[in-house]
């Protein structure tokens, strides 16, 4: 099996996250629940992932980053926790239902918003974010990179408009996270929302927050935090105002292992390669007849994503066909980022996504595209 | 029965402050451990740091130096 849906998941992991969570699993008990060893293994497993996501991030306190599920948590809190009736808030087209549906929820609840659109090649026109600044304003949220087209979005041009106009600038890096470089600092990043399941090589259900200091998020859970037992509330300082009840040290132990081999493999490495596999899998389909690829290949910084069609096919068939007689996993139909389906006119006929990750190899590439070319030739669709 | 002897004892809001701390102070060749906070005091934290009297002015000339975050240093019978 050849496994090229890495946007979603990762499959293949570092030997080390699996072994440090089989590992936890027979040694931890629980953060903050006593101070014998097993529990200050967890705290200080806790506490040194916490380290290394602030190496990787350009974080300078480690103490401002909370562990969620994932990054989709993470978005929740910063638009339920933050915003309030009145506000106003600016998204783009190119945002994941992990953004656009809280946001919606919070329209019901007198939240204004407005979207920035982008083009049939996901991109968005940098000159329309001045005429979408109302009074109101309060929030920025942007998907550093698309997970349809790959589309990457400019941190430090919207970091400097953010902060030019002195709002929170919330990025959610689920597909950038361990790809491309992030810093906080440089970048003007007030809330980063990440997951641990994908370029950071961690387990499913580990996931992250930064909050620059001088923020409150409003927890959207409380509950046993392990300290202050007899207080009314939930501990008002990060992170543990968001992190109610028991961590998911396990994984958050495989995490560690993989933000260490993202550290110590180099996240510029790790995006050449994928960069390298991308480039070599688009320029293998793009002269197949039938072949309609979405996405700006114009040379400009992009994510290690392919996303094409063949012809009028169904998507989700042409995934089926790849998966059964070329035992190639993708994906197709819709990607959870409707509205990027809306810009590329694809709502019907979804599209097939290819998305690579540093563990993939050329000649896999070369046998997908061998698998596509074949596809495109057989279907008359 | 168990002797008490004096100690010093540093507490903090959270539990990453705990931590950098004993990372900082084995760094730095100081000696201690983390244990729960005594009840005679209170702290966010439920964990302490907690060193021997005669690394005092080490510790001291430590926490002067170094950017840890703590919330109190105590010296009590332990």
């Amino acid at each position: 099996m050849i496994y090229f849906n890495c946007a979603a998941t990762s499959l293949q992991r570092p030997k080390e996250v699996i072994e440090q969570v089989v590992y936890a699993m027979q040694h931890m008990g629980n953060a903050a629940r006593g101070a014998d060893e097993t529990a200050l293994l967890p705290a200080r497993t806790l506490y040194m992932t916490r380290k290394k996501l602030a190496e990787l991030f350009r974080i300078n306190d480690p103490g401002r980053i909370a562990f969620t599920t994932n990054a989709t948590e993470s978005l929740n809190l910063a638009i339920k926790g933050l915003l309030k009736s009145g506000d106003h808030i600016i998204y783009t087209q190119l945002d994941h239902n992990s953004i656009l549906r809280p946001v919606y929820e919070m329209e019901q609840n007198g939240v204004t918003a407005t979207m920035i659109p982008c083009d049939y090649f996901g991109r968005i026109s940098y000159d329309q974010l001045e005429k979408a600044i109302e009074i109101q304003t309060k929030m920025m949220m942007i998907t550093h990179c698309s997970n349809v087209t790959g589309t990457l979005l400019d941190l430090e041009k919207i970091g400097a408009f953010c902060q030019k106009h002195k709002i929170l600038l919330v990025v959610d890096a689920a597909q950038s996270a361990g790809v491309f470089p992030i810093d906080v600092t440089k970048q003007k990043i007030d809330i980063l929302c990440f997951t641990g399941h994908k370029s950071l090589f961690g387990p499913q259900g580990t996931g992250g927050i930064y909050v620059r200091e001088g923020i409150l998020i409003k927890p959207l859970k409380t509950g046993g935090s392990g300290t202050q037992t007899f207080s009314k509330e939930q501990p008002g300082e990060m992170p543990d105002v968001l992190e109610a009840g028991t961590m998911n040290t396990h994984g958050i132990a495989g995490l560690l292992a993989g933000v260490t081999f993202v550290l110590e493999t180099g996240v510029s490495v790790i995006h050449e390669k994928e960069q390298e596999l991308m480039w070599l899998f688009y320029n293998g389909i793009k002269t197949i007849p039938n072949v309609i690829i979405y996405g700006d290949f114009s040379g400009v910084e992009r994510g290690s994503i392919v996303t094409f069609n063949i012809g009028a096919c169904d998507s989700k068939s042409i995934c089926d066909e790849l998966a059964t007689v070329y035992g190639i996993v993708t994906r197709g139909g819709g990607h959870c980022a409707p509205q990027m389906h809306i810009a590329m006119h694809t709502v019907e006929q979804g599209a097939v996504r290819f998305s690579f990750s540093f563990f993939n190899t050329m000649e896999e590439v070369e046998q997908a595209i061998q698998a596509v070319s074949k596809i495109a030739k057989d279907r008359e669709c | 029965m168990r002797t008490k002897e004096w100690k010093l004892v540093i507490t903090f809001d959270t539990t990453t402050q705990a931590f950098a701390m004993e990372e900082a102070c084995e760094k730095h060749k100081l000696i201690g451990r983390l244990l729960p906070v005594p009840r005679e005091i209170t702290a966010g934290c439920g964990l302490c740091f907690c060193l021997s009297l005669d690394q005092e002015e080490e510790l001291n000339f430590f926490l002067e130096k170094a950017s840890c975050q703590f919330k109190q240093l105590y010296k009590m019978e332990l």
